[in-house]
């Protein structure tokens, strides 16, 4: 089965760590990374690793469509639209990393096969990725009324963007709770520590559902939603057992990172490119299934 | 004579020590005692400002904005100031406190992280409000940091700059250095902010003032987080020996705080060996009633809660930590997957 090929626009830090973790793909394959800094770090690291490059941003690419079957976008939300409404005119694919929020809410082990088959998806932000597999795993067992969650991240691993735009983080995440989550209502809390050495990427996720007496099925939920996130992001896992007062059950979660490209402390940005990639996967997964069946048609 | 202008936190700071359940009727009635001592801004918000209310901070018990309008038509003369920081309340919560009547917005960052303020900066000078940058736990940075980060929300546009003892972990001789740095190399007004963990809150505010400060909180009867604020009344009467002009009627905010907030407040705000401990390794003043909570749910000793989250250099907003630390401490050997 041919694996399909990759674009990844941005050689920022994102669009960097997300080249690594697409060569140990089974279904994708690293074909071209588009920045608009010929001396920028992920453009000479892509070079040296043998892929393409181009440093004339989404005009290069899209003069060169044979490159590519699929794109992930690790720029801005403000580009992100333009990007994919040229990416989408080509007939390909596009996952956004950014905050832009066109396409649907993606989030491995909760809703990744509903929307594999979607033109552009959205991975919501770090925090959304950390903490939505529990609000949704609980409210399979248990319906959760409400939501919170509380991302801490070291100074270190939070970007410019993200730092001139933290609203947007608290009012997507927030919304993902909600759709992704199955939480009634949702909110989302980041907080930055500055200590050296950095802080492990941890995430704190409280409920509340409607039912009291679920705890045994909500702690198996929790433990299987954790092993199948562990499946992508090996680091990922509670600092301690649940802790359940009445209605309101607490998680405690920490996100230990590869270490591909950022250091392992930034669980927070690894969780996310980690999250794209197994979308990727499920998208190229999908689009042989079509493919194989198109072909059955027509051997008839 | 110098003019220094007093700023009342008690319905703010305050709303930690009362579990974030103020009143509409005490709201009103506090807000009445404020106005007729002419004390020219209080501030009303969740302890954590805008948007705080939750689970991980405690849920408000009537809505803030519902309390921010029953101060404000009580308020007269006197402007409503309210307490945002990004991450915790957004752009949204800011506008809908300017609906129900705020004035001010103070946008608070963690000493270090003043870039995740701009947004929030910027809106509040789009909407009139006297705005104010408040770099919290000012005790952990440096004083050249603090300016490099004050510097930033001046380019932002904010008006005053505050130095914000949190933890109420700082030295005289540390807050007039770090208010005379910021004097001198910014433009803005500068403010202090007070914690009495280690009863120096009036002394450090003397010390502010002394420096250059122009904007000083405090709270009536100290009611704020951990052993409290400044107490306002108390500062009122110091400054008006000490010959500086507050515009404060002294015999009236010292009834407001004797009349009406002292028959409220659920504790005196003394101080106990865990406040003590606050000041004394530097933690977040809030982090107060969820560690004896947290010590008496696992039997553990507060101060050693406390001292092993001054050691993790945890930040204002991570209550989160509190109990797992304490059970930690109860079972050292626990583990899971």
């Amino acid at each position: 089965m041919a694996k399909l090929k990759v674009a990844i626009l941005g050689s920022g830090n994102i669009g960097t760590d997300l080249m690594y973790k697409i060569e140990r793909s089974d279904y994708l394959t690293m074909s071209v990374i588009v920045g608009i800094d010929p001396d920028s770090e992920g453009i000479q690291r892509a070079k040296a690793r043998g892929y393409q490059t181009i440093t004339n941003g989404i005009d290069g690419l899209v003069a060169c469509p044979e490159l590519f079957d699929i794109v992930f976008d690790a720029t801005t939300a403000k580009a992100h639209s333009m990007h994919s409404e040229r990416v989408l005119a080509l007939g390909k694919k596009i996952i956004d990393l950014t905050p832009a929020a066109i396409g649907p809410f993606v989030v491995p082990c909760a809703n990744l096969e509903k929307f594999a088959t979607a033109d552009n998806v959205n991975m919501v932000t770090c925090g959304g990725q950390a903490t939505i597999p529990i609000v949704y795993a609980i409210n399979q067992v248990a319906d959760v009324d409400y939501a919170e969650i509380v991302a801490t991240v070291a100074s270190k691993s939070a970007g410019p963007g993200t730092r001139a735009n933290i609203d947007e983080f608290t009012r997507t995440t927030a919304n993902a709770i909600e759709d992704v989550g199955g939480a009634n209502r949702g909110k989302a809390i980041i907080i930055l520590n500055p200590a050296d050495p950095p802080i492990m990427m941890r995430d704190t996720v409280h409920v509340l559902v409607n039912e009291g007496d679920k705890e045994q099925e909500i702690i198996k939920a929790i433990e299987d939603i954790v092993l199948a996130v562990q499946q992508y992001v090996p680091g990922y896992r509670m600092t301690s057992a649940p802790i359940f007062n009445g209605k309101q059950v607490s998680i405690f979660l920490e996100v230990e990172g590869a270490g591909d490209f950022f250091p392992t402390y930034s669980g927070n940005l690894d969780i996310m490119t980690a999250a794209a990639v197994q979308v990727g996967n499920e998208i190229a997964k999908q689009y042989h299934e079509i493919v194989r069946a198109n072909e059955a048609e027509v051997s008839k | 004579m110098t003019k220094l202008t007093v700023l009342d936190v008690t319905l703010r700071d305050g709303s930690h020590s009362m579990r974030h359940a103020f009143t509409e009727q005490q709201v009103r009635d506090v807000a009445r005692g404020l106005r007729k001592a002419k004390v020219k801004y209080f501030e009303v918000s969740h302890g954590d400002g805008l948007g705080g209310s939750s689970l991980q901070y405690g849920f408000s018990k009537v809505d803030e904005l519902k309390l921010i309008e029953a101060a404000r038509e009580e308020c007269g003369d006197s402007a409503i100031s309210v307490l945002i920081l990004p991450g915790i309340g957004v752009k949204e919560d800011l506008k809908n406190a300017v609906k129900a009547g705020a004035k001010m917005a103070r946008v608070a960052t963690h000493v270090t992280e003043a870039d995740v303020a701009g947004q929030h900066i910027y809106l509040s000078r789009e909407l009139g409000l006297k705005t104010v940058g408040f770099l919290m736990m000012a005790h952990m940075a440096s004083t050249s940091v603090i300016v490099e980060q004050a510097k930033l929300f001046e380019r932002y546009g904010a008006e005053i700059i505050y130095v914000t003892d949190s933890a109420g972990a700082m030295l005289p001789h540390e807050v007039k250095e770090r208010v005379a740095a910021l004097k001198s190399h910014v433009s803005c007004e500068i403010g202090f902010h007070a914690h009495n963990n280690l009863s120096l809150a009036m002394a450090n505010t003397i010390a502010a003032v002394e420096a250059g400060a122009t904007y000083v909180d405090g709270s009536l009867r100290s009611l704020g987080a951990g052993s409290g604020n400044t107490q306002t009344e108390v500062m009122v009467a110091v400054f008006n020996r000490l010959g500086y002009e507050t515009g404060i009627d002294l015999y009236s905010v010292i009834d407001v705080a004797n009349e009406v907030v002292a028959p409220i407040m659920p504790r005196p705000q003394e101080i106990t060996g865990s406040s003590l401990m606050m000041g004394y390794a530097g933690v977040y003043s809030s982090f107060l009633l969820f560690t004896q909570e947290a010590a008496k749910k696992y039997n553990v000793d507060e101060r050693e809660i406390l001292l092993e989250l001054g050691k993790m250099k945890a930040v204002g907003g991570q209550e989160d930590l509190i109990a797992e630390i304490a059970r930690k401490i109860a079972n050292p050997t626990q583990t899971v997957n």
